[in-house]
């Protein structure tokens, strides 16, 4: 009897894996399928990109079957799925290095300031949300209101210039773009690609404090982001979870109130959190791109960007394809640890 | 109703009557009803205000700006705030404050064209998938998913690369990656009503499909539709003045608010005017329309609370 329902748990656990699976693997594929049409309709010709305008009719034929674009779409887009699946996103025409290595190169830096912003941003709104929902329509309940319509409505690249522009240009708190002032650039061994990690393990302490001090706004107005977010979801989580009846029962034995609050509703509302979370880091790898560009931060969403206005559409296919996949698996994790943790989702 | 208050008028009584006389009075009744819930929220109202008056900007430009938004006038460049020039002039010395009126067509074009575009789309694509269920419902779903899966803003990035920059295909762009959540919201309510007594016997009386959805589920749909396409406003706004400020927007000189910030990018050491003011334009509007937005979805979609 036990074995049967132990064997019938197990068979219920692999098809649900087995579901979850196909549905990423739809969803890679039709991510892949999007950038491949786009990288077709371009108005670019790969071909002569290669061999320039000037090549003899003969070169030019060789050229595109070397590049495998006389065979059918469908065959086309097969091996493309095969190149990419094998770490292949092409060339990039600006560096004239692989798209790959090139997204390697940059994206620690966005790593650092996306990682950073989430800790604020969970440092930050996940206490303020709770603090609001236990005193509803208090005065911090409204700040936290008018924090969360602030993250919804104001352009990141502008109140990223705007700080830039009182801290750095007005009153000279804190350094201007990039990751280093000019004068330490170059001068740490990139090992992991983090800046802070790198210079610890170089003993570089001036240049790791030089650093630390490059990503505070950034890091901060992505965090701000990240903050109204999950201030404005953990507000209403807990608002729910308050409503319950275990929480009267909890207060009625007699538990200490900060228990009930910190431990009993909190504690329920950790798995939505989770799932939140994870959305939030993937908004921020978005958010990274606009906040990158305004400071000059060497991250992937200025790769994007540059790759973009030079018309590479390699290395920007390339981009989009690691973002996708990166949201793609957070969410995948996300959904991963749900299971794991909420024992009426097993 | 009508008993316990004697003192209504006319009109009041006609419009919240008990047993209403046609359906067109029990739809002004309503109508009535929601009006008065929505004016009670004074934030909602706030929003509406700024909203029209984008709308009276946008119409009325070449009677409010004082000045032309594109020529140039070198003599009269990063001029700050004046009499002569409220928000002071940019770079090429052309007046800001006309700029921005001139860019409010910009923001209120984007948005009508995305919404004209995506609106549709998403709720063909939901009612669909969720009036006929089975296979086209797990096909136009899975597309939907894959859409939905990926960040707007770097999908939205892609088309561009792959459309050329400049406003059209901005619009284009953003309203590809805008329908998905449309057709999701379509296809919830198109499946809670699919199987009510009123389809049926809509159906018995020889309705097709075609008939069904467009006539009997679309417009049930609406209400919900409208609050998350007003709410997503301030997106669309935010995501369109990024691509101008990554300059994959609308292409200088023409004014639009994204791409004045980033042309401002230059001058944050001593003409601060230059970013703060169309800046300030692009979050006053955003922040507007998320007012109406939560207005709207208090008095339409009273199951949504909080």
């Amino acid at each position: 009897m036990l074995q049967m329902l132990t064997k019938r748990r197990l068979t219920k656990a692999l098809r649900q894996t087995l579901r979850l699976l196909i549905i990423v693997a739809t969803t890679f594929v039709g991510l892949l399928l999007i950038t491949f049409l786009i990288g077709r309709v371009v108005p670019i010709d790969p071909v002569l990109a290669v061999v320039g305008d000037k090549a003899p009719p003969e070169v030019y034929e060789k050229a595109r079957i070397a590049m495998g674009l006389h065979l059918p779409l469908w065959q086309q887009f097969v091996i493309y799925i095969g190149n990419v699946l094998q770490g292949d996103l092409g060339t990039s025409v600006l560096t004239a290095k692989p798209v790959t290595e090139d997204i390697l190169r940059v994206f620690p830096a966005t790593i650092e300031l996306a990682v950073t912003a989430t800790i604020i941003g969970v440092l930050a709104g996940i206490p303020l949300g709770v603090f609001s929902a236990v005193k509803r329509d208090s005065i911090l309940d409204h700040i936290t209101r008018v924090i969360g319509l602030l993250g919804y409505s104001l352009p990141i690249f502008w109140l990223g210039l705007m700080a830039l522009m009182v801290f750095y240009a007005q009153l000279d708190w804190l350094p201007g773009p990039g990751r280093l002032d000019v004068f330490y650039e170059d001068i740490v061994e990139p090992v992991t690609g983090i800046m802070i990690i790198d210079c610890i393990i170089a003993g570089e302490w001036d240049i790791m404090k030089n650093a630390i001090w490059h990503l505070i706004l950034p890091a901060s107005l992505l965090g701000y982001y990240s903050m109204a977010y999950l201030s404005r979801m953990t507000r209403s989580f807990m608002i729910e979870q308050l409503r319950q009846e275990y929480i009267l029962t909890a207060r009625v034995k007699g538990v200490a109130e900060w228990k009930v609050i910190w431990v009993h509703a909190v504690g329920n509302c950790a798995i939505p959190l989770i799932t939140v979370v994870a959305l939030s880091f993937g908004g921020l790898l978005e958010g990274s791109v606009l906040t990158e560009t305004v400071f000059a931060w060497p991250g992937l969403g200025l790769y994007l960007t540059t790759s973009l206005l030079n018309a590479d559409m390699n290395a920007v296919l390339g981009s989009t394809i690691v973002v996708g996949s990166i949201f793609l698996g957070v969410n995948l994790l996300s959904d991963f640890l749900y299971k794991v943790m909420d024992p009426r989702a097993r | 109703m009508s008993q316990q208050s004697p003192q209504m008028n006319g009109t009041k009584a006609w419009l919240l009557t008990d047993t209403p006389g046609s359906a067109f009075q029990a739809a002004s009744g309503r109508f009535y009803l929601g009006l008065l819930d929505f004016f009670r929220n004074r934030l909602a109202v706030v929003g509406l205000l700024i909203i029209v008056t984008l709308v009276i900007t946008a119409l009325f430009a070449p009677l409010i700006a004082p000045y032309d938004p594109v020529a140039a006038n070198l003599a009269n460049r990063l001029q700050p705030l004046s009499a002569d020039h409220w928000f002071g002039t940019d770079e090429l010395g052309r007046d800001i404050f006309s700029r921005i009126v001139w860019g409010s067509r910009l923001t209120l074009y984007v948005i009508i064209l995305v919404a004209i575009i995506a609106a549709p789309v998403g709720i063909l694509v939901g009612t669909v998938a969720g009036f006929f269920g089975g296979i086209i419902d797990t096909v136009l779903m899975r597309i939907t998913d894959i859409f939905l899966a990926f960040p707007k803003l770097i999908l939205a990035l892609a088309f561009v690369a792959a459309l050329g920059p400049g406003i059209e295909n901005a619009i284009i762009a953003i309203a590809i990656t805008s329908w998905p959540p449309y057709a999701r919201i379509s296809r919830a309510e198109t499946i809670t009503i699919r199987n009510s007594d009123f389809i049926r016997a809509i159906r018995l009386q020889g309705a097709g499909p075609l008939r069904i959805i467009t006539k009997h589920i679309m417009p049930l749909c609406l209400s919900s539709l409208i609050v998350r396409v007003t709410l997503d406003m301030a997106g669309i706004i935010l995501t369109a003045a990024g691509l101008g400020f990554l300059g994959l927007g609308a292409q200088p000189p023409s004014p639009e608010w994204g791409a004045m910030t980033s042309a401002g990018r230059s001058f944050i050491l001593d003409q601060w005017w230059l970013i703060t003011m169309p800046g300030t334009a692009i979050f006053v509007v955003s922040l507007a329309f998320n007012l109406l937005g939560d207005g709207l979805r208090e008095v339409l979609d009273p199951k949504s609370d909080s």
